[in-house]
């Protein structure tokens, strides 16, 4: 393959992390190319979600290098890293809305609290609306997260995660314990974002049809809805498929070798193409 | 690798690593906690609304606690000094024992079973459901957002709870002392205002400060380290109600000890 002439917005490099001595990453490495879209499949407890917060400096690796936007955040303070943060939208498992505070409130929060979003006071409110908009939740602003259903809880984190317009968006699991209709417009949304915004995505999912519609279809502005766009979702787009096992990275590549594996482990997330 | 070098198993020393590294996150989290005072952003909002729930939330036990206990010491006290025939001592030994140990040990007390498993669970709850993380996502340092003002809210405030347990105390002695005992109420109060000098009233005022920076920590201290899901949360508000209430009486016996030594030398 040739090397992507793209800049790099994350790279691992031979990074290992473990917790009591348990080992949860080993020796990880992986680059992530502007515009690219990295699906990351693997069983629970793979170290799925130690990637990401590991990518977003919420997690120490023990050892090795991450590289967010060219930087080495390894090394980074805390304060150092809320800069670096505000460049990436992160989606949590469980939404992780703040429950004391309105969805308004809520997706307000990275553009009032980040230090590095210079976003004046009468531009919030517009641009949360936006955002709320945008994952169609435009009249749950003063609800509070109790009140939505576990699919508009996960749209409104959405929301939250996209509403400073970050370079680089990490969604965990974003269609766990979700029905596939609704687990289908959460990834519409997802592809929604990557395509308007241009961002590179890195989504961890225990289903292969998040994988497959992310790699497969693009959304359509003119017409407001997905379609099918051929392998790579698009010109300047690509999907690469990444299977964790037991915190090792055992598959790298694109749908197709994928699908042309026989190792067992990989297969057993792999099912045809729709 | 010591206890290997005299032949005994390195079993012990594992098992006090977690013990000693659990006190110095604490005192980790206490100074990060300590030089957020200095460092912005500063979050008065979430200072007033704390001090309304540590503060205005507790008034009614603390005043309920202070009430009684100065009632029953004022009983107590009053048939000891019979013995010696010092009954007009009442309110001398009532005020003294409140000033000193019973409105700071006894609001604290009171504070942390209240507000220190609050923190705990709250802080807790969030941390299991990822918000703490989110938080940091986010860019807010939660020590900064959730731990200071917590720290602030509960050291500005337990001090005034004290206050008010003592004059609430010394109201309810007056009362058995009057309608029960039947002693005049001059000489109650009398008693009670002489009893006092200005180091019982620092003694008195210093233990809730110190009280309300450990409650306060502990909580939060607790909240931030759970795991475990909904039952995490519930062990660790069970571990920061047990700890603060422990280091409570602790620190009391140090504080008393400091003022007591200071007095006789």
């Amino acid at each position: 393959m040739a090397p992507d002439s793209r800049a790099s917005i994350l790279r691992f490099e031979n990074v290992n992390v473990s917790f009591e001595g348990v080992d949860v990453l080993q020796d990880l490495t992986f680059e992530a190319v502007e515009g690219e879209s990295r699906v990351i499949l693997g069983a629970a407890g793979s170290g799925k979600t130690v990637l990401l917060k590991t990518a977003l400096g919420l997690v120490r690796p023990d050892s090795g290098k991450v590289l967010v936007f060219g930087r080495d955040i390894t090394s980074l303070r805390e304060q150092q890293l809320f800069e670096i943060r505000s460049k990436i939208g992160m989606l949590f498992q469980e939404s992780a809305l703040f429950d004391s505070l309105t969805i308004e409130e809520n997706v307000a929060y990275p553009l009032l609290n980040q230090k590095c979003i210079h976003c004046p006071k009468e531009q919030v409110h517009p641009r949360v609306v936006e955002a709320l908009d945008f994952v169609e939740l435009g009249g749950t602003l003063e609800k509070f997260p109790s009140e939505l259903s576990g699919g508009m809880r996960r749209r409104a984190a959405i929301a939250r995660a996209v509403v400073t317009v970050p370079p680089l968006v990490l969604y965990d699991s974003p269609t766990a314990g979700l029905d596939p209709i609704t687990a289908h417009t959460i990834i519409a949304l997802l592809i929604k974002e990557r395509d308007i915004s241009h961002t590179t995505t890195l989504l961890v999912t225990q289903r292969y049809q998040d994988g497959n519609l992310i790699a497969n279809f693009r959304y359509n502005s003119n017409r407001g809805g997905l379609e099918p766009a051929g392998n790579g979702a698009g010109p300047g787009a690509r999907t690469i498929f990444m299977v964790l096992r037991e915190g090792r990275l055992v598959f790298e590549g694109d749908q197709d070798q994928l699908e042309a594996s026989t190792d067992s482990y990989i297969t057993k997330f792999v099912k045809q193409r729709v | 690798m010591v206890a290997s070098e005299f032949g005994d198993p390195p079993i012990l020393l594992d098992i006090l690593k977690e013990p000693v590294l659990a006190v110095q996150e604490f005192f980790l989290l206490m100074g990060r906690a300590f030089r957020n005072f200095v460092r912005s952003p500063h979050y008065p909002d979430d200072i007033a609304l704390q001090m309304d729930t540590i503060g205005v939330g507790s008034l009614q036990i603390i005043a309920i606690t202070g009430f009684f206990s100065g009632a029953v010491m004022a009983l107590q006290m009053y048939h000891a000094l019979a013995i010696y025939g010092q009954v007009s001592k009442t309110g001398t030994l009532v005020s003294l024992t409140l000033v000193r140990e019973l409105g700071p040990v006894l609001t604290a007390l009171m504070v942390a079973g209240r507000n220190a498993s609050g923190i705990a669970s709250e802080l807790g709850s969030m941390k299991v459901t990822e918000q703490i993380d989110a938080m940091r996502a986010l860019g807010t340092d939660p020590v900064q957002k959730l731990v200071t003002p917590r720290l602030i809210a509960t050291a500005f405030m337990l001090p005034l709870l004290v206050i008010i347990a003592d004059f609430v105390g010394m109201f309810g002695g007056w009362v058995i002392s009057h309608f029960v005992l039947t002693l005049p109420s001059k000489q109650y109060w009398s008693t009670v205002w002489r009893a006092l000098d200005w180091s019982d009233v620092t003694q008195g005022l210093v233990k809730p400060l110190v009280f309300a920076v450990v409650i306060s920590l502990i909580g939060c201290f607790y909240g931030l380290r759970t795991t475990g899901g909904t039952q995490g949360v519930g062990r660790a508000t069970t571990q920061a109600v047990v700890m603060a209430t422990v280091l409570v009486f602790i620190l009391d016996l140090l504080i008393t000890k400091i003022f007591v030594g200071q007095a006789s030398s």
